[in-house]
């Protein structure tokens, strides 16, 4: 079982563009801001909007042309959409009562699965005397129930508080592993992109912008967007000879020595900064003015102007010493070993 | 209030007891309750799927339908009964080729009755269920869809069950209706006592003759409705 789609969905001046695979037992997980597409994405996979142009093939079968009911792919929405007049029990009976299942073997069933996911004490119970927590579990199960070629999940844990959200992300992740066919997860939060899924696709503005596994993301992103998410600064310019050229006349030493065109990305934490042009090892040295302070965990984090926006971290103390505050100027240096530049 | 309460007062009280007993008092209240009830279950099989096509889908003309819908609530009834005449006597339109086919008049029938009720009851029950489906969440339609319900299905076992207070008031509010129906009845379905005098027709037979008469009728119809009404509402619409 996987799954290969191109979906093209056209709405008021929006278009969703976007290639999607996922192999077997393979989770991907749709990244990307508000607005980029994502659950336009996933519910023109589930045939909840029908595509413009594009296909897709699940298990070898084309079936973009199928009614959501014939489509054989499980849902767990964004807030659940648990039948509210149904016991959990009735809610995850639901698919197999449709699909032929005699009353008494979905009950079974749904039992079954109820005790799988922890609510073997919650059958009997309405949605609404659930806990968020709960009723996430009995929409996964309910999804799950149909024995679905494909699964997606919209934003699974969006509405968990935070501790819920850690222990749902566990049990969840156990679940997904145990799931034979391909899953979609959409989300705009990095951290469950990267705890539950196998391969990350960064969907903006309609289009996959980038894709590949946590590591590669976090270390190499390509948009400003994934640069912000995964906490690095990040540069496109032109390499040449271990050189980056990144704005203007603006260029950055780098450790990786290629030619063409080529982006650079390097954390807040290996820009240091100083009163008067630094002497020594440093290469890459340029004056800044601070624009704005702020508290990011244990570190202040201070964004500056000059040749080329950066964000450092420095120290509270370091911070009191050099007087950093808006409008003041400093010198900006970066190891040459702490950027990383790889082709754009 | 002053007009039942005129009602009451005026009431022949000392020869309530043995008026109530009258024979056609009870055949009319029967008819009445029976044609209310069959005109509310018409529009139940009529209006629900009507006010499902109104609320959930789009096709061409839908607000012509939608503004057609609401005219028995604008016409007079008897204009209604008029039109009814017209479509299903014995000349009408479908009325010629029902009694040519199938040997089946409508008119001057208790199923005629039943059709005039439904026909200006109607509104009431395709508005109200309109307006709660298009209040319920359409999205639990789509995680139906996406769990293999049919359309059908997922009408039946999840949005049904969603509006039920909605189709109940509808409904009951479609039943108080056609039991008071006048107009469309007596023009359709003439007055006819134990064939189409329903309660209504009765009081207006009556206050032509017997003022005493007409009045204990429209006590009769009044104390049957506040009673029912009162029941439903609590039962079904969880409304004190």
């Amino acid at each position: 079982m996987s799954l290969d789609a191109h979906l093209v969905v056209k709405r008021d001046g929006f278009t969703l563009d976007a290639t999607l695979t996922a192999g077997p037992g393979e989770v991907v997980a749709l990244l990307g801001p508000n607005g980029a597409g994502k659950s336009t994405a996933l519910r023109a996979l589930a045939g909840l909007i029908g595509l413009d142009d594009g296909h897709i093939t699940l298990d070898g079968r084309r079936i973009e042309r199928d009614a959501p009911e014939h489509r054989h792919i499980g849902v767990v929405f964004q807030d659940y959409l648990l039948f509210p007049h149904l016991s959990a029990l009735d809610n995850v009976a639901f698919g197999p009562r449709c699909r032929g299942v005699s009353k008494t073997e979905s009950r079974v069933q749904a039992t079954d699965l109820l005790t799988r996911v922890g609510l073997s004490d919650h059958v009997r119970k309405k949605p609404r005397e659930l806990s968020g927590g709960q009723a996430q579990r009995v929409a996964l199960a309910r999804a799950l129930a149909t024995d679905p070629k494909l699964l997606l999940l919209d934003e699974p844990l969006a509405a968990l508080d935070a501790r819920t959200r850690l222990d749902t992300r566990a049990h969840l992740r156990g679940h997904l592993g145990a799931h034979n066919g391909p899953t979609v997860l959409v989300t705009h939060d990095p951290l469950d992109a990267m705890m539950l899924a196998d391969r990350l696709v960064i969907l903006e503005d309609g289009r996959v912008v980038q894709t590949g596994d946590a590591a590669t993301i976090t270390s190499q992103p390509r948009t400003d967007y994934v640069a912000r998410l995964v906490g690095l600064n990040l540069y496109r310019g032109h390499a040449s000879e271990g050189t980056v050229r990144v704005a203007g006349d603006f260029t950055l030493t780098v450790a990786d020595a290629f030619t063409g065109d080529a982006f650079v990305a390097f954390p807040p934490s290996a820009v240091a900064l100083y009163n008067v042009r630094p002497e020594g090892s440093p290469r890459n040295t340029w004056p800044a003015t601070v624009t704005a302070v702020s508290r990011q965990g244990d570190a202040l984090r201070i964004e500056l102007t000059g040749p080329i926006q950066v964000a450092a971290d420095v120290t509270s103390a370091a911070a009191v010493q050099l007087g950093l505050e808006p409008g003041r100027e400093v010198w900006a240096s970066l190891k040459a070993t702490e950027a990383t530049a790889y082709p754009a | 209030m002053l007009p039942l309460a005129g009602l009451l007062i005026r009431a022949p009280w000392t020869t309530l007891p043995e008026r109530l007993t009258e024979p056609g008092i009870l055949a009319a209240l029967r008819l009445s309750l029976l044609t209310a009830t069959l005109a509310t279950i018409v529009c139940l099989i009529l209006g629900v799927p009507l006010a499902w096509l109104l609320a959930r889908t789009t096709f061409p003309g839908r607000r012509f339908v939608r503004a057609l819908v609401t005219v028995p609530l604008v016409l007079p009834p008897v204009v209604g009964g008029v039109a009814l005449l017209l479509v299903f006597g014995r000349r009408g339109l479908v009325g010629e080729w029902l009694d040519t086919t199938f040997g089946f008049t409508l008119p001057f029938t208790t199923t005629g009755v039943v059709v005039a009720e439904a026909f200006v009851a109607m509104p009431f029950l395709v508005i109200s269920v309109e307006g709660a489906l298009r209040g319920a969440d359409s999205r639990y339609e789509e995680a139906a869809a996406t769990l293999g319900a049919s359309r059908w299905t997922a009408f039946r076992r999840v949005t049904l069950p969603l509006i039920a207070p909605g189709v109940a008031a509808g409904a009951v509010l479609c039943w108080a209706r056609a039991l008071g129906e006048f107009g469309a009845t007596i023009t359709f379905a003439g007055n006819f006592p134990g064939r189409t005098q329903t309660m209504p027709l009765a009081v207006y037979l009556a206050l032509e003759q017997d003022l005493d008469a007409a009045i204990v009728l429209s006590l009769v119809l009044l104390v049957v409705s506040v009673v029912i009404l009162a029941t439903l509402r609590d039962k079904w619409v969880g409304v004190t």
